[in-house]
């Protein structure tokens, strides 16, 4: 089976064995951690403002009281699911319109194309800066729809020049003649395989999503408080991380492990899937 | 060609057009430029509110396409409007274009440069140590965010000045407006090393990537082994033969990079307060200022398109296989 012989190359590579041991233990940290300590993200404990890591509160507390360790972890856990959600909607938005693109050819290309143009004239940063401090109160995946929004338009680029040569392959035609509908020739035949370049893209946006995401709260235009992101907390930490480093250093060293385990896991993944490149 | 080009030319056009406009629609109608002068104390009479953002084209009683209208007769005649007290958006762009320039320049070209010749290095010296140590600090460095390497670096010249009792590296604005001549220039430099250092280090690690994979791709090649074949000294036919070939993806990106340098880098003008474009697009956002938003977002998508082509060129230029078909 194909995929027995990439896990197999995936966990032979040495870089993408430590970027997945990192990752589980970091997911583990996120979901298990909280049940561990004693303190909730919500609770204020009005007798420690601000103190250091102690036995009491392992990460130190904030200048209202909360608990670092649980706010953290609290943090780490939105920004994993914004993550995964952000990434697996890019991505298969990318797919979807990279493959008809490519496929229909004609005004169905042209037409997709140009708006792919567009999205990527419009300065992002910019659209999600106006509009998201507008959706304090609503749910916070309208956030993750802004972010996936603007994070699609470079793969479906890709997608559809491959679809372009895939079209033309023998089994397509055979399915063309055997009168099968041509979307679904495309979910069938086109969007899997492409699959390689899909999974790669997907972890790569994976962390992409992860730094955009802290990068907009950094500014106040993410997710917006009373709910918390590492984006939030660095924002918060970084103010007074002289006096106070607990504040930002765990926070900081979070999301820069969980970057990295996930770009160390891209990478080996790209080697397994597609081991003639080395792009 | 031509006919291509000026084709390319008219849709870019368009392309500006709407997205300067998609920009200006959606502050204009999200935006509240009142707020800012409601809110003061003594409190102004509503009449005279009305009269000074009609003044500036920002009166939400008007209706937003009649806005749009005074919007787009200013622009094409080359006029921005006024930001929301009244300045001119255009002087206001005109200076901080310059200061985004003088802050990313050096930065630009510096992480370019670094960035190829060590994925260069290290795809010659494939699996040894030097190959090893950028490849890990590449992966490290592009796992920390441009907005936490920044805080980093200004925490760690914070601590180094405490702890040396003086000043060695300023760590925010861009000049000390009181010194002159000789002093100013150095004092400039001062002011630049810390946000240099937090742009360079990125693209250093991107562009080391890049160039190392081509590099590794080219170095396998026949016209690179013909080359040594015949004479040429390793080094000659590395440099000449096989960095000319593996230079163009990272020349297009860093002719992209070029091009998208007047727009400015948010981050790293936000955390060293350079009030270059980067920082008036965040500012612009905060402040409700509807005329300024819009005109960043045109110049943005000018410069991204230009941009754009500016890097097609150069491929072009460095590929013969582009230019023959």
């Amino acid at each position: 089976m194909r995929s027995k012989v990439v896990i197999g190359r995936l966990f032979r590579n040495r870089q993408a064995r430590y970027g997945s041991i990192a990752l589980i233990l970091l997911v583990a940290l996120a979901y298990i951690g909280p049940f561990l300590g004693s303190y909730d993200w919500t609770d204020k404990d009005f007798l420690a403002f601000l103190s250091p890591p102690s036995a009491d509160h392992w990460w130190g507390t904030t200048t209202i009281g909360q608990d670092m360790y649980a706010v953290t972890l609290r943090g780490m856990q939105k920004s994993i699911i914004i993550g995964l959600l952000v990434a697996l909607i890019s991505t298969g938005l990318a797919a979807v319109v990279g493959a008809f693109a490519g496929y229909f050819g004609g005004w169905v290309d042209k037409f997709l194309m140009w708006g792919v143009d567009l999205l990527l004239v419009l300065p992002s940063f910019l659209i999600i800066a106006i509009i998201s401090p507008r959706l304090r109160g609503a749910t916070w995946l309208w956030f993750v729809v802004l972010l996936a929004a603007f994070a699609w338009m470079i793969t479906s680029r890709v997608v559809r020049s491959m679809t372009l040569s895939l079209r033309e392959r023998e089994y397509v035609l055979a399915a063309v003649y055997m009168g099968i509908p041509r979307w679904k020739i495309i979910f069938r035949h086109i969007v899997p395989n492409l699959s390689s370049l899909l999974i790669i893209d997907a972890t790569l946006n994976v962390s992409a999503a992860v730094i955009g995401e802290a990068a907009l709260s950094f500014f106040g235009f993410g997710i917006q408080p009373p709910d918390v992101s590492l984006g939030t907390l660095i924002a918060e930490g970084s103010r007074n991380a002289t006096g106070y480093p607990w504040l930002f250093a765990f926070p900081a060293g979070l999301l820069v492990l969980l970057v990295l385990s996930i770009n160390l896991i891209g990478d080996g993944l790209r080697d397994a899937l597609d081991p003639g490149s080395n792009s | 060609m031509g006919k291509y080009l000026l084709r390319r030319l008219a849709i870019n056009v368009v392309l500006v057009a709407i997205a300067a406009s998609l920009a200006y629609l959606l502050a204009a109608t999200t935006m509240n430029p009142r707020a800012a002068y409601e809110g003061r104390q003594p409190p102004v009479a509503e009449h005279v509110i009305d009269a000074t953002l009609d003044a500036y084209n920002l009166n939400d009683k008007t209706p937003v396409l009649e806005r749009y209208a005074t919007w787009v007769s200013g622009v094409v005649t080359g006029d921005f409007g006024k930001t929301w007290n009244g300045g001119s958006v255009n002087d206001e762009m005109g200076r901080r274009i310059w200061v985004s320039l003088r802050l990313l320049l050096i930065g630009t070209v510096l992480g370019f440069v670094i960035g190829v010749a060590l994925g260069a290095l290290s795809a010659i010296r494939q699996y040894r140590f030097t190959d090893r140590f950028v490849g890990v600090s590449s992966f490290a460095i592009m796992a920390i965010p441009v907005f936490l390497m920044a805080t980093l670096l200004a925490i760690a010249t914070y601590n180094v000045n405490r702890g040396l009792g003086f000043t060695l590296i300023e760590y925010t604005g861009e000049y000390n407006p009181r010194l002159s001549g000789w002093d100013q220039l150095l004092n400039r430099v001062n002011h630049l090393i810390l946000p240099t250092i937090s742009l360079t280090l990125g693209s250093v690690a991107f562009y080391s990537r890049i160039q190392r994979n081509m590099m590794l791709d080219v170095l396998g090649q026949d016209f690179v082994r013909t080359a040594m074949a015949k004479g040429l000294r390793r080094r000659t036919a590395l440099t000449k033969h096989a960095l000319r070939t593996a230079l163009i993806p990272s020349a297009t990106y860093f002719a992209f990079a070029f091009g998208t340098m007047f727009t400015g880098a948010i981050f790293t003008e936000k955390i060293f307060a350079w009030h270059g474009m980067g920082a008036w697009l965040v500012d612009s956002i905060h402040q409700n200022d509807v005329n300024s938003v819009a005109a960043v977002t045109f110049f943005t998508a000018i410069c991204v398109l230009t941009a754009a082509f500016l890097s097609d060129v150069l491929v072009a230029a460095l590929d013969p296989r582009v230019r023959v078909s």
